[in-house]
């Protein structure tokens, strides 16, 4: 296969045209008018070598994101308050197993390995949701996260759908039909809490307090400050702005604050007439920063969790290909005897 | 290997149809309780408060795997069948307690270990993924004659019930079969932890197929332990001969868990499940 | 488990070093009458394991009552590079549709 073998990290010639083979030259032609005609590159195309890096940074972020992101949840599987909840919150998080599947198949079309995926997440090298790195202390959390988490992955992941890479908005359409549920169900947690006892309520307003900024940072950067989503978007993987997805799910979360009887910990929400965009009070990008860079209050643990799991299970892996390895050799000996007979 | 040759999906497999299914569900035996059209008799509830207890307590014990597979396809497949237990439970429960007046939560969350009537089995601990999967073989083993027998029971609810639990089960049974096999013929290693698995699980089979009065007299309602040994004694043994694994040597334990007499790890395990419903009794969730 | 497509044996020999499990194509049938279509992939050890996890994976919310596992090796795909040529055939051959035969337009069963 013909491929761009610009290396990474090495900015593109001036006149990247003439450093171009012919074969890529016609394949850069080719890609220019599916992105043009918005429709979809698929694994065997030809993609700038930039395009396919950045899909794979992207993707397997998702993807990890997916997976760190079972354990704050799982945390609470044991002890979830009544049987229904237990088989709900279980579901979800082995939803999220799925998503992250779903997810690394969809990067390993890219030519990546979900082991180096793997590899590169437990080594501390790989990104995801910053989100994942503050504890659930209470049940309400399972709340928070399913409303304001779920609510703002939704708002990030249904544009996604339409992504320009093939098996990325397919595997996108198959989540987001999935996460439907995990929203609402964060949703009723909360709804129950908020109408609950005195003590129940507390719990619920002091969750929503704790997430709803964590929440609103996961769409990341201030577009002042992204420097991925200009290209992104020109690429018709991003389809929105990080502001601009921002406000739309503050508007939502306004509203359907009111249902639950509890209040955002935000003075400045305010829909803005003029210009018909939400508004809220500032971040703190600073504590972003900090918990992106490894210094939020659970990075290790998460790391660490994740880690373990992988190396606890080697000997399971090794097992079962061991055992495929020796079947397959039987067969082909018992064939080979056939085959003489 | 090229993996670029992943073709990655396709947009209109993603758009397959997704529907919830019809089966009986935890809800539908609670309404019929409140319509007074299936409510068990106080043997037959005991009976049906052993079984939840067992599947209850081995949901549980599931759900800690979430997470912590050896692989994500395996968090998947473990949630699964954590999943079918903790629905087992929930309608067992929930039509034992259309007796007593209580709902599956206030017989889950408000009961003291001595009132909890799970074999020692199913409160062992995870272990290793073998020991896990040895506790699997053997409560499929174990669930599947239960439950296909039970689905012919006099008392139509819980043959209903047992009737969509032997489905389940049958893949239950499947998986850890699987699994056995692997490991015991996959490396040194994976063979000597599947040994050790089964050798730490194989003391608690005796206590499955012990006979009490209580079976006696739910008579026809329910399945006598004992009918059941034989069959799991060839089924395992089939599976074992062709693991090259021998576990004819391991001491049977002591059980004692259907008189409330449980191993040391309930209390632990029901600390942390009932932890938060008791903080808050009475309450809505 | 209906196995009969998938001899096993079928999974490529694990790479030396540390055995990676392979990649494998699941397709899944809906409903009975309608084709097998690529839901996504996975990875398993060998067939029978792939074919469980393909289960547990792709057909969590009943979306299916029969799965194929393929090892994504064992595809063989047309080249995207020459798909100009490959599938210009059948461009502008429209009288191999039934709409290319006006005439006939308006006669009953036909």
């Amino acid at each position: 296969m013909a491929r761009n073998v610009q290396p990474a990290g090495q900015p593109a010639p001036q006149n990247a045209m003439e450093a171009l083979t012919p074969e890529d030259a016609a394949g850069q032609e080719n890609f220019d008018r599916i992105i043009a005609k918005d429709s979809r590159v698929e694994p065997k195309d030809w993609m700038p070598e930039a395009y396919r890096r950045s899909l794979v940074r992207q993707i397997s972020q998702h993807a990890h994101s997916e997976i760190i992101g079972m354990q704050p949840e799982a945390n609470w599987i044991t002890r979830a308050p009544s049987l229904k909840r237990k088989s709900i919150l279980m579901a979800k998080v082995q939803d999220e197993a799925g998503h992250g599947l779903y997810l690394y198949s969809a990067a390993e079309t890219l030519g990546t390995t979900r082991d180096e995926m793997m590899d590169a997440l437990v080594a501390g090298k790989a990104r995801y949701s910053s989100i994942f790195n503050y504890p659930t202390v209470t049940w309400a959390d399972m709340g928070a996260i399913g409303w304001m988490v779920d609510g703002a992955a939704i708002c990030n992941q249904v544009p996604l759908c339409r992504a320009s890479y093939g098996p990325y908005g397919r595997a996108m359409v198959r989540v987001c039909k999935e996460e439907s549920f995990h929203q609402r169900q964060g949703f009723e947690i909360l709804l129950e809490l908020a109408n609950g006892t005195p003590a129940q309520r507390a719990m619920a307003q002091d969750a929503v307090n704790r997430w709803y900024a964590p929440s609103l940072m996961m769409f990341g950067p201030p577009d002042d400050d992204s420097p991925n989503s200009k290209q992104s978007m020109a690429w018709n993987i991003k389809r929105f702005s990080n502001d601009e997805l921002r406000s739309r799910f503050v508007g939502m979360l306004a509203e359907q604050v009111k249902v639950l009887g509890l209040t955002l910990p935000d003075d400045e929400i305010r829909f803005n007439e003029d210009t018909k965009k939400w508004e809220h009070g500032p971040l703190d990008w600073e504590e972003f920063k900090e918990v992106l860079a490894g210094r939020g209050p659970c990075n290790a643990q998460r790391l660490e969790r994740r880690r373990s799991a992988h190396a606890d299970g080697a000997w399971v892996r090794e097992a079962a290909a061991a055992y495929a390895a020796k079947q397959a050799a039987k067969q082909s000996s018992t064939n080979a005897q056939k085959a003489a007979a | 290997m090229d993996h670029s040759s992943s073709l990655g999906g396709d947009a209109s497999a993603s758009a397959t149809r997704i529907t919830p299914g019809f089966a009986l569900r935890p809800e539908d035996i609670a309404l019929a309780a409140e319509q007074g059209t299936a409510t068990p008799g106080g043997d037959v509830a005991d009976y049906a408060l052993r079984l939840g207890d067992d599947a209850l307590i081995l949901a549980q014990r599931l759900g800690h795997w979430i997470s912590r597979a050896p692989e994500l396809e395996e968090d998947v497949a473990l949630g699964n069948i954590a999943l079918d237990q903790l629905g087992h439970a929930r309608s067992f429960l929930t039509y034992a307690g259309s007796a007593w007046g209580k709902s599956e939560d206030e017989l889950a969350y408000f009961r003291h270990e001595p009132e909890f009537r799970s074999a020692h089995l199913f409160e062992q601990p995870n272990g290793d993924f073998a020991a896990t999967i040895a506790r699997q073989f053997i409560a499929a083993n174990y669930q599947f004659p239960l439950y296909r027998e039970l689905s012919k029971s006099t008392d139509p609810m819980l043959a209903a019930i047992a009737a969509k639990a032997v489905k389940e089960v049958d893949y239950h049974l499947d998986h850890s079969t699987q699994w056995v096999l692997r490991l015991a013929g996959g490396t040194e290693e994976s063979r000597r932890r599947m040994e050790a698995g089964l050798a730490l699980m194989w003391p608690f089979v005796g206590e499955l197929f012990e006979d009490d009065p209580l079976i006696a007299k739910v008579g026809d309602a329910g399945v006598v332990p004992s009918s059941l040994k034989e069959e799991f004694d060839r089924s395992t043994g089939a599976v074992l001969a062709e693991a090259e694994l021998d576990v004819s040597g391991h001491p049977m334990a002591t059980g004692g868990g259907r008189l409330g007499r449980h191993s040391e790890y309930l209390g632990f395990i029901l600390a942390e499940m009932q932890v938060l419903a008791r903080e808050f009794p009475g309450a809505g969730w | 488990m209906n196995e009969a497509r998938l001899p096993e044996g079928t999974a490529p020999a694990p790479a030396e070093g540390a055995p990676r499990w392979p990649l494998w194509e699941v397709f899944v049938r809906s409903s009975r009458g309608l084709s097998h279509v690529h839901a996504g992939s996975l990875h398993a050890p060998d067939a029978s394991m792939a074919l469980r996890n393909a289960r547990d994976l792709y057909t969590r919310r009943n979306e299916g009552v029969s799965i194929w596992v393929v090892p994504s090796d064992a595809i063989a795909a047309s080249d995207p590079d020459s798909k100009g040529s490959f599938f210009e055939s059948p461009q502008g051959k429209d009288y191999r549709h039934a709409t290319y035969y006006t005439k006939s337009e308006g006669v009953k069963h036909l």
